[in-house]
């Protein structure tokens, strides 16, 4: 590539091209960066508002609003556009951000590869949200797709399927880009275990991505075809087994969770050390807990599956191996705890979102254990207490550490400070609201509630009822965080701010030592000295 | 007013954080009723006392730390980082903890894996929206529904309150009786998509897949009625196929079997008499409603897009034959009725839709030339 674009990069120093073309052609990190994590943004609005609807059809038993068709839609779409569509992006769009500002880089290995991954991503969301308006509905089977139910969706079927191939290949294009970026373009004192746990965590995601998207194109495409071209790979009929798509589909699903989540542990363990003033307890058992989740998150894959009847062997053995988890996990959240311990701590929006996601993602972990257990997750399977489960682990834990994120490079990126007080405000209602929304969901479950039900027996009212009422706190405080961002990037509370930002921050990332705004390009020579601040 | 009531109900109670306007209202697992299920939730109270242990001791240490170590309170930072001994100790204690775990667990599994010596067998299968039940030993079978009441004030803004519906949503037509201290095993299989049977009180679900045959097994203790659902999403109205499972003395039990083998001989001579066309037309509403009302609605409108209209259809207004084929065999997402519906009920809801729904061929069939179409009871093929 470089050999036919040298001659064009020849001239210095350009800042960005004009007006709406900026966006559209952008090669440049923090461009992109911004793109992904507006799109990403809009999304997470898009997808809770399906939530909303789902609530507000659940807030009181019997059918008022919705059929249950439609209902069965929102429930996939909810989940696939939080899934593809907001966590993941975002996730990426910091990584566009900050891992060059991080590792010294002066942009991403492959800029206009990156621009393209970006640009696949809005067809592969609108190709997805597009099913909303066709013949038969959008798909219904949950986001898990599982045949042979999902082969009954209407038109909507194939679209759905090419919008997973394109999902797929603009993540496999950014994992690429990320791999190359770090291994390349560090600067030369950015030695490997010197890198912050951003960094880190994202290279391990980023290896998790590459080998998984194409297992699920793969069981997409199968869909497809049996659908289609008269193959039978899920169909007993024909030889086939629909359990098979199961095992492919969480061979991918396992990990995806882990994509999700290991960018999380990365901001959280680049946060808290700056307010807790400390280094980081175990920087290098933090890189090896994040390899050691990365692992085992390919060999635990049909603990979602203790249901479906395999031998005792398999649940025996996915047993053992998930509650394996546990230890790295553990290793972890100890980690951030000792890293607390003995600081000198303060409470800006940023630590207390991240302070909030340790203690919520440890109760997801504590009932992941439980479900971990094979004969007690017979009862605990398919029903709201999974729903509890991996809400906690999603919302309170990335979410949260995503909020924790854009408080914390929001005035770095913008060069103003944000309204702490309304930020502390958005924080409050949020974590208070979280857990209205989604604590009565483990009891919904254990008392017998399954998941995916448009309309319950009516001892699951109450509990649902104060669900409902959760959510409809905590979605539109949401509102606070886009007004909030708006008003920064219009010029903040008017102080400027300085290139720590934060105290003591340029001790923690090389992103600090840059001015607030960073230039449009940042490291055109790479930095001599880096922080090692967390050894 | 009613509804603010409830409201302020439901608020209260998230402030006192128990107790409750429902009667049989739960948090927690239950208890259950055969030895398994009891094995089942002291695991769960094990893991779950564990975890609150657990929690207690780190965020006990968090906000001991969040509170004492602030800036605000003149706290110094202090520099440490990397403590060999700290971090192998965190990582040896936990594994310890799970080996715990592991072991009751393992007990339990095994104990829950071993089908062996059943009295008897019970085949279920899921079908969009209803379970199959066929008793292997004696050959009582048939199928299970969502009761009218509930299926009535489930339709959209049906304008009847389900508090006042008994068993909203978890009540069936006809519920499976089995005797109690008997161990039974069931067999699980699907007729079209994977569906998942679960009664909580047993302490597990099985998901039923089209194709192949999964295998459990309970042994209840006390007699009683226990309620479960499907547990696996199966199309649109997964929320509406309850379970209903009725434990009784094994003597009342046999007494139910020999009540149900006359039943099945008085359905086989209705079967055999003539039936006069409204008798037909009045029966067959009513099978409409509880078997094709869900797809084809009530007023044979269909879904456009996904399930074709009744009134009006080609098929249903043209050659008799076709449309009992259809109805007989299945296409696509529509379920062959051949061996879900007695010989009467097809017979009725043929004549029905006929008639019926702004149709008027004006024509009928008995139940008589049902039966010579009708695929021989299936539970022959079962003795493999």
């Amino acid at each position: 590539m470089s050999a036919v674009t040298a001659e064009h990069d020849d001239h210095h120093d350009h800042g960005p091209a004009k007006g709406i073309l900026r966006w559209i052609v952008t090669t440049n990190h923090k461009d992109i960066g911004t793109l992904y994590l507006v799109f990403a943004l809009t999304m997470f609005f898009v997808g809770g508002s399906m939530a909303l609807i789902i609530r507000a059809e659940l807030f009181e038993p019997g059918m008022q609003f919705v059929d249950p068709q439609f209902f069965n839609s929102m429930t996939t779409m909810h989940a696939l556009v939080m899934v593809f569509g907001a966590v993941m992006p975002a996730f990426v769009g910091l990584a566009n951000w900050m891992i060059p500002m991080m590792i010294g880089a002066p942009d991403m290995a492959l800029p206009r590869m990156n621009n393209m991954s970006f640009w696949m991503l809005v067809a592969g969301i609108l190709l997805l949200a597009s099913t909303l308006f066709m013949e038969g509905g959008a798909p219904a089977a949950g986001w898990t797709l599982y045949p042979p139910l999902v082969l009954q969706t209407g038109t909507a079927l194939p679209f759905a399927i090419f919008s997973v191939h394109l999902l797929g290949i603009s993540s496999i294009m950014g994992a690429i880009n990320i791999i190359a970026t770090i291994f390349n373009m560090r600067a030369p004192a950015m030695t490997l275990m010197k890198m912050p746990l951003f960094v880190w965590t994202w290279l391990i995601t980023a290896f998790l991505l590459i080998a998984i998207m194409p297992v699920f194109a793969g069981a997409v495409t199968m869909l497809l075809t049996d659908r289609f071209f008269d193959t039978s790979f899920f169909d007993a009929a024909g030889g086939g087994d629909p359990v098979l798509y199961q095992h492919i589909f969480w061979f991918f699903g396992h990990p995806e969770v882990y994509v999700m989540i290991l960018p999380t542990f990365g901001v959280a363990s680049t946060i808290i050390p700056v307010f807790a003033r400390k280094p980081l307890f175990g920087y290098a058992s933090m890189v090896y807990a994040t390899a050691a989740i990365a692992f085992l998150s390919f060999i635990v894959w049909a603990h979602h599956m203790f249901t479906v009847g395999m031998p005792i062997a398999g649940e025996l053995y996915f047993m053992y191996a998930t509650m394996l988890i546990a230890i790295p996990t553990g290793v972890k959240i100890f980690n951030w705890t000792a890293t607390m311990w003995k600081g000198s701590m303060t409470f800006e929006a940023p630590m207390l979102f991240s302070i909030a996601f340790v203690v919520l993602f440890t109760l997801g972990g504590f009932t992941g254990l439980m479900m971990a257990i094979a004969p007690v997750d017979f009862q605990y399977h398919d029903t709201y207490f999974i729903v509890a489960h991996f809400h906690y682990t999603l919302v309170p834990a990335s979410i949260f550490i995503l909020m924790a994120a854009g408080y914390y490079w929001l005035p770095k990126w913008t060069g103003n400070m944000y309204d702490e007080r309304l930020a502390q405000l958005h924080f409050w209602l949020s974590a208070i609201s979280v857990n209205i929304l989604f604590f009565p969901q483990h009891f919904l479950g254990l008392a017998g509630m399954p998941r995916r039900i448009p309309d319950y027996a009516v001892q699951f009212a109450d509990w649902n009822m104060i669900s409902s009422i959760g959510a409809f706190i905590y979605g539109p405080s949401q509102l606070i965080f886009v007004y909030i961002v708006y008003k920064t990037i219009k010029g903040g509370t008017g102080e400027k701010v300085t290139d720590e930002v934060w105290e003591g921050a340029s001790k923690h990332g090389l992103e600090w030592t840059l001015p607030s705004p960073p230039p449009y390009h940042t490291f055109t020579t790479p930095p001599e000295k880096v922080p090692t601040e967390h050894f | 007013m009613k509804k603010t009531k409830q409201l302020f109900a439901a608020l209260t109670l998230m402030v006192l954080g128990l107790g409750s306007a429902q009667a049989d209202y739960t948090l927690d697992l239950m208890r259950g009723v055969t030895v398994i299920s009891n094995e089942v939730y002291d695991l769960h109270i094990l893991i779950l006392w564990i975890c609150i242990f657990i929690g207690i001791a780190v965020f006990g240490t968090m906000f001991y730390s969040i509170y004492y170590h602030r800036k605000s309170m003149g706290h110094k930072a202090e520099q440490f980082h990397e403590n060999t001994t700290v971090e192998i100790i965190w990582t040896i204690i936990p594994t310890i903890i799970l080996v715990g775990m592991a072991i009751p667990a393992t007990k339990t599994m095994l104990d829950m894996d071993d089908s062996r010596e059943a009295e008897m067998s019970i085949k279920v299968t899921g079908w969009q929206w209803k379970w199959e039940y066929e008793y292997m030993d004696n050959g009582i079978h048939f199928f299970s529904s969502l009761d009218e009441a509930s299926n009535e004030a489930r339709q959209k803004n049906s304008g009847i309150d389900p508090r006042s519906v008994p068993h909203y949503l978890l009540n069936v037509d006809k519920p499976l009786v089995v005797p109690v201290n008997t161990k039974i095993r069931f067999l699980f299989t699907a007729a079209d998509v994977i569906h998942s049977w679960w009664v909580p009180d047993l302490g597990w679900k099985k998901d039923t897949v089209p194709g192949f045959i999964n295998e459990s097994w309970t042994d209840i203790k006390e007699v009683g009625t226990y309620r479960g659902q499907c547990a696996e999403l199966c199309g649109k109205d997964h929320g509406f196929m309850p379970i209903v499972v009725i434990a009784k003395e094994k003597a009342d039990y046999d007494a139910w079997v020999e009540e149900q083998k006359t039943l099945a001989i008085a359905e086989a001579n209705a079967a055999d008499k003539e039936w006069a066309v409204d008798e037909l037309i009045a029966k067959g509403e009513t099978v409409y409603a509880n078997n094709c009302a869900s797809c084809h609605m009530a007023d044979g409108a269909g879904m456009p897009g996904t399930f074709p209209a009744i009134s009006g259809s080609a098929v249903v207004t043209g050659d008799m034959d076709s449309q009992v084929d259809l109805m007989m065999n299945g296409k696509g997402m529509m379920p062959a009725f051949g061996q879900m519906l007695s010989a009467v009920d097809f017979a009725a809801v043929s004549t029905f839709i006929r008639n019926g729904l702004g149709n008027s061929v004006g024509d009928s069939i008995q139940p008589s030339a049902i039966q010579t179409l009708q695929p021989a009871s299936t539970e022959e093929d079962d003795d493999e």
